[in-house]
Formats: structure tokens, sequence, C-alpha cells
């Protein structure tokens, strides 16, 4: 019994969710990623840490195909998600984006209520048959989001009204709300405060059971509490990655060393 | 021609206390402007405004003040015969016509300074010798007249002189004053300052104030109207039949009816196109074509009303008749004239879509990309973004937009003249003519109405009307605009 627990994570570990391949990102003349590979395990955080501008949320972007509502910008190379190319002609990147969720820096709930913010996603690819089914779907979000237990009795009150840390779990419960499978977070607590920062950062941990998940976050210390994996990125380029405990305790790369001990800012 | 000489001569003598300010500055610096407290323009400037600004506003006064003197001493001399009000105002711009008449002839050389300083009515005809210089003066010109235009003259004369003397001599001693205050130590930076804040008060002063002098004239002459007029008859009465003779009816609800029924066909049209150019502009357009449509809708925008008018007149009209004419290709016989409220609406609508969309662009562009990328992250297409999340949050200032927009159709008076015909009818028809409140107000001041009739004076008190209404309408807007915007803060 045991044993098979014990096989089963592994495989998890070493299943690949997404596999990007010699990915290269201009923005007009600008060369913002440089022929980055990686591959991403399921149901892992995997952190992407580096120097301020140096492609980090680029790259990020480039997995949801959001990169292609900026019209300068021009993405080269494959990214494959379960092994289907996600820049293929057939695949829709509206469709992507749904089983690719997506939190941003800022918490940008939509000026409706909350039970509307979470209820958008699924109301615009027909989730739910019917206003039960919804509800449903709205209760578990929040609740997976660890946010149930605070706005169940106002949900209908604006989601703007929320405090920043609330704000941000409300994002990530609607992230959640569209079944995705994976979670893109673009420094999801650069703007909260530090007790809603362990919040959301528990929950990240909480959401690996389900999602592999991809945060982009310039504290190292956060990388090292919520990752297990570590990307360290450096003027458009993947310059190592490993397993986090690795990245921090016995670097490959002179500059990730300079990076970790504070050198490179 | 003497007075704007004079104000040269104030601009001169400013450039000079500048100059020399400036100079006497760097002298007491020793030539080296890290030993002044300003910069040496400062300096400069600090001794212009000691000279130019007392001297203007002495200067301003004086001219706003001896008119009146003048104007009560040189009564005196006419009123002898018993003459009141709107006579005595008759008169004496007779007395202000002849005065100037004589200053003409004279520059004319017509006649010399010593003949029109004698001048009596005995002396071949005045009025002849007047019209030669291009002064027609009414009546024959009575002994009385003639002396108090003379006398009119003299003090004038007498007046500018001294003023201009005044002046100068207070330009002379600012500039004087200016340059003793400067030394190195002086203050002139803090000192301009103060000018500077005093004349930007002034401007807004102006400009608050004009209004509030426009807002009193409408109710002093509404009042007056009110008093000739039953108010009842004016706000219930439901027939507008102005007369000469007096007895007219003068209800404003058929004027009232036509303004809201041209505007709500106006908003219909301009509301609908003019939001969906917005979000296409504001979502859709590419760089290059927003470059090109925008300033497009911003020439549209300039074209004067009167032009609108035109085309309202001249071809919407026409083209209408020939669809709902009695002779029209599709037979219905509803329209007999060019002239409808329909014409007028549709024209102003057209008028009204670069208002509303350059409004809206604004309001939409203001709504944080982050709400988009939120959207477009939980895989919505760009429609259901504008539909479900962009349009929901921009909506109170589109609100807002719209209602600015019904106040600009409401107060538009060319289009109304030209499109919608002059007749003020309660109808729902929107094939027949109609006309508006601005229309009447254009036609009962343009008319040969005594100026102290309720025909003449109900403008006043149709503008009031108006004036209350569109200021509902913008304080609403300006509201819900600002609110809105402080939502995003
Ligand atoms: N929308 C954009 N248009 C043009 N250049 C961009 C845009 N977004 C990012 N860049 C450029 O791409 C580079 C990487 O930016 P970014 O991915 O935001 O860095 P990071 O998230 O690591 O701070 C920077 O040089 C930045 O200037
Ligand atoms: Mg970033």
């Amino acid at each position: 019994m045991d044993d098979l627990r014990i096989i089963e994570r592994t495989s998890n570990m070493n299943d690949i969710k997404i596999s990007a391949k010699g990915v290269q990102v201009f923005y007009g003349d600008t060369h913002a990623i440089k022929d980055v590979d990686v591959e991403i395990a399921d149901k892992t955080v995997t952190a992407f840490i580096g120097p301020s501008g140096c492609g980090k949320s680029t790259f990020l972007r480039c997995l949801n195909r959001m990169n292609d509502t900026i019209d300068i910008c021009r993405v080269e190379g494959s990214i494959a998600i379960d092994g289907q190319d996600i820049y293929d002609k057939r695949v829709d990147p509206v469709q992507l984006r749904a089983k690719v969720g997506m939190v941003f820096q800022k918490p940008n709930p939509f000026p409706k209520s909350i039970y509307d913010n979470v209820a958008y996603g699924p109301k615009i690819h027909g989730l739910a048959r019917t206003k039960a089914d919804l509800d449903e779907i709205v209760e578990a979000s929040l609740r997976r989001a660890a946010l149930w237990n605070e706005v169940k009795d106002r949900l209908q009150a604006p989601g703007t009204g929320l405090s920043g840390g609330q704000q941000q779990r409300l994002c990530i419960a609607r992230a959640v709300a569209t079944a995705p499978e994976v979670l893109l977070m673009d420094e999801p607590c650069s703007a909260l405060d530090p007790i809603a920062t362990a919040q959301v950062e528990e929950l990240i941990d909480e959401l690996r059971q389900q999602f592999s998940v991809v945060i982009v976050t310039h504290s190292m210390q956060q990388a090292a509490r919520v990752s297990q994996k570590t990307a360290f990125f450096h003027l458009g380029n993947l310059v190592e990655f490993n397993d986090t405990d690795q990245i921090f305790t016995n670097p490959q790369d002179p500059r990730t060393e300079s990076y970790i001990t504070g050198r490179i800012g | 021609m003497h007075t704007s000489w004079l104000l040269i001569v104030l601009v001169v003598l400013a450039g000079i206390s500048f100059y020399l300010g400036r100079s006497r500055a760097m002298q007491s610096a020793g030539g080296d402007m890290r030993q002044l407290h300003s910069l040496p323009n400062f300096y400069g400037w600090n001794v212009a405004l000691a000279s130019l600004v007392p001297a203007v506003v002495i200067f301003a006064l004086w001219q706003a003040v001896q008119p009146n003197i003048i104007n009560r001493s040189v009564v005196s001399m006419v009123t002898t015969e018993e003459l009141t009000g709107g006579a005595l105002n008759l008169v004496m711009s007779d007395v202000r016509r002849i005065a100037n008449g004589l200053d003409a002839a004279i520059s004319r050389g017509v006649m010399s300074a010593s003949e029109a300083r004698d001048l009596s009515v005995g002396d071949a005809s005045i009025r002849q010798q007047l019209s030669a210089v291009g002064t027609v003066v009414g009546a024959e010109v009575s002994d009385n007249v003639l002396l108090a235009a003379q006398r009119y003259r003299a003090m004038t004369a007498t007046g500018s002189l001294m003023q201009t003397a005044l002046v100068l001599i207070v330009a002379v001693a600012g500039a004087l004053y200016g340059l003793r205050q400067t030394n190195r130590d002086f203050r002139a930076r803090v000192s301009v300052e103060t000018v500077v804040r005093a004349v930007l008060i002034f401007a807004a002063t102006v400009a608050i104030m004009t209004t509030v002098g426009i807002a009193f004239s409408l109710i002093f002459n509404t009042i007056k109207f009110f008093n000739l007029h039953p108010a009842s008859d004016f706000l219930f009465g439901t027939t507008w039949n102005p007369l000469f003779r007096g007895g007219s009816s003068l209800g404003i609800l058929p004027l009232l009816w036509g303004t809201f029924y041209i505007s709500i066909i106006a908003l219909l049209v301009a509301v609908p196109i003019g939001l969906f150019s917005a979000i296409y502009l504001a979502e859709y357009a590419s760089p290059a074509a927003r470059s090109i449509i925008k300033p497009a809708l911003e020439v549209l925008a300039g074209i004067p009303t009167i032009v609108y008018g035109l085309f309202a007149l001249l071809t919407v009209g026409p083209l209408l008749v020939s669809a709902f004419g009695p002779n029209g290709f599709l037979g219905l016989g509803w329209m007999r004239g060019g002239s409808a409220v329909i014409t007028a609406g549709l024209v102003m609508g057209v008028m009204l879509i670069p208002f509303v969309s350059s409004l809206s662009d604004d309001i939409i562009n203001a709504v944080p990309q982050s709400m988009r990328d939120g959207s477009y992250g939980l895989g919505a297409t760009k429609s259901e973004t504008v539909r479900m999340v962009v349009l929901p949050a921009a909506l109170p200032g589109i609100a807002g937009a719209v209602l600015l927009a019904a106040s600009r159709a409401i107060g538009e008076t060319m289009i109304v003249v030209l499109g919608a015909g002059a007749a003020a009818r309660l109808s729902l028809n929107p094939f027949e003519a109609m006309t508006t409140v601005t229309a009447k107000i254009v036609a009962q001041l343009t008319g040969d109405n005594d100026f102290n009739s309720p025909e003449a004076l109900v403008a006043f008190a149709l503008g009031t009307t108006l004036f209350v209404i569109t200021l509902i309408l913008n304080v609403a807007a300006l509201y819900i605009v600002r609110r809105y915007r402080e939502q995003y803060e």
C-alpha cells in the first residue's frame, strides 16, 4: 500500500505538463526572451526568479498566449501542454486561457459582486447547467481560495470593496472556477501586506494538489518557501533551472550565485 | 487711437523698467549672478510689474468711471423739458452722437476745433454737416442738446488728458519704487510670484462674475416678464401665439415638447452610433486606423452647426420627403414638407455623434487595462470582455456623456431653425414641423417687438427655463462622471 503511494507520487513529479523548446520573444525590435527551454512538471509549484526586466512576466504570458493581446509582440519556438502545441493554428487561444488560468500582480477584481466575479468564467464557458450548479462552483472555488468563510454572508457585495489580500484570493477563486489545469501567477503577493502574503502562500501550497502552478516572484524567500522547482532568468536567458533546494544551496552558474547572494539586483 | 497710444507707452515704460531693474540688480551684486537672491530676470519683472500693474488698474478704473460722471453732469443740461426714462436715454444718445460727430468732423478737417467749440444752432444746418462725416442725428437739433454735446466733448477731452497724465505719473512712480527696492538681497522671485497669483485669481474671478452676471440679467428680465404676463399661462399654456397688439398666448409647453422630441430623436441616432464607434476605436481599431478615424471624427465635431442646418434644409429634408412624402417612393404620404421633427432630429444626431464618441472613447480608455487582462486571462473573447467587463465598468461615465449630449441637443438652435420649421405644435407625429425653445428665443428677439413688451421679454423667460434645464443636466452629468473617475483612482 505504502509502496504504491510512493510510486504514484514520484510518477506525478515526473509528469511533464508544459514543455517549452527554443522560445524566443520579441517586442518590436526588443529581444525579450532568448532561446529558452524549460519543462514544467504537473502538480508542482515552479518559481521564476530574476532581476526586474529579465523577461519573467513575458515568458509566463507565453504559456497562456496572453502575449497575443499585445500587437507588437512576436513569439517563436514551441510550447506544448500535455504534448499539444499551444501555438498551433488549430488551438483557440481563448479556449486555452480557460485551461491555463492566470492571476495578476495587482488584484484586479471586476467591478461586479463577489459572486459574479467568480461566476464570470463558468458563465462564459457554459460550465454550469443550472443556477444550483453555478452556486456550487462558486462556493467550491471560494473555499479552495480560502475565502469562503470571510465572504459567504456578502456574496452580492462588490468585489472591489474587499481588502487587498481578499481581492487577490478572489482573483485566485475566479481563476480556479474555470477548472484550469495550470495556474500562472505573476508576482501575486507584491501588492499585499505580510499577513495577506502568508495566506496566499499557504493557498498556493494547497493548490499544488490539483494544478501545476507557475509563479513569478521577485522575493527569493518566497520562491524558497512555496516552490519545488526554480528557474532563474537573466537578461532574457534561462540561466539555471533545477530543484529549489539545489538552486538556493548549490547554484551551478556564477550568475545565479551572484543573484541569490544579492550581488545582481 | 488715443487710448491705444497710452497703452503702448505703458508697455514701453514697462520694458525700460525691466531693463533698468535687471541691470540695477546685477550692479548691486557686482556683476556676479550668484550673489543675487533671485535670477536677474525676476528683478526686471518685479520693476516692470511695479510700473505696469498700478498704472493699468488706474487706467481701467478711470475708463469705467469717467463716462458716468460726465453723463451725470450733462444730463442736468437737457432735463429742462419733462423727459423721463426711455426718452431721456434717446436724447442722451443724441448728445453723445453729436459729440462724436464733431470729433469726427474735426479730425477729417471739415471743421476747425474752434469752429466746433463755437458752433450754435443758428449756423447752417448741423445735421448736414454731421451727416457729411457719417453721423446721423434724429430730430432737428435743439439748443440745449447742442450745448450739452459741446460740454460733453470738452469734459471728455479734459478727462482723457487728466487720465493720461495720472496714468503716466503712476507708471513712472511705480518704476522708481520698484527700482528703489532692488538690491541683491531683495526677494524679487517671491514678489513676482505674488503678482502672478493675483493675475490668475483675477482671470478666474472674471470668468465666474460673467456667469453670475448672465444669470442675474436673465432672472431680472424674467421677473419683469412675469409682471406683464401671467406666469400660469407661460408655464402651463398649451398654445404659443404671440401677437403684435398684445393679448398673446405664450405657453411654453409646445416649445418644450418640440425641444424634447427633437432631442430624443437626436439621442436615438447619436448614442448607439457614437458609442459603437467609440468601442471600435478604443478596443478594436489598430493604432493606424485609430490615428485616422479619431481626427476625422474631431473634424466632424468642428463643423459649425449652421452647416448642419443647411444639410438638413437642402439634403435630408428633401430626401425624407422623397421617401415619406405624398409622392414618395414609399407611397405613404406622411410628410408634407421637408421641415419636420425627424429632419432636425436626424441631423442633430449626426452632429452629436463625434461628441458622444469622443467622450465615450475617453471613458472606455480610462477603464484600466488590468480589467481586460483579467477577463482575457479567464478565456473571454474580445466582445465578451467589452460587453461584460468594460461597458459595465464604463457605464456611469457613458451615462454622464449622454446627459452632456442631451444638454447640447436642447441648446441647439440653427439646425432647428432650418430643419424643423417654426410652428409651435403639440403633436406626436415626427413628420410634422415643430419648433423649440431656442428657435423661439431668436424669433422673439429679432422681430419688430418693442423691447419692453411681454412678447420680447418672454425670450428671457424661455432663456431662464433653458438655462435651468441644461444646468441640471450638466451638473448631473459632471457628478456622475466624477464619481466614476474616483472609482479607479
Ligand atoms: N508590452 C511591452 N511592450 C514592449 N516591451 C515590453 C513589453 N512588456 C515587456 N517589455 C520588455 O520586455 C522585457 C522583459 O519584460 P518583463 O517580462 O515584464 O520583465 P520582468 O517581468 O522580468 O520584470 C523588458 O525589457 C521590457 O521592457
Ligand atoms: Mg514582471
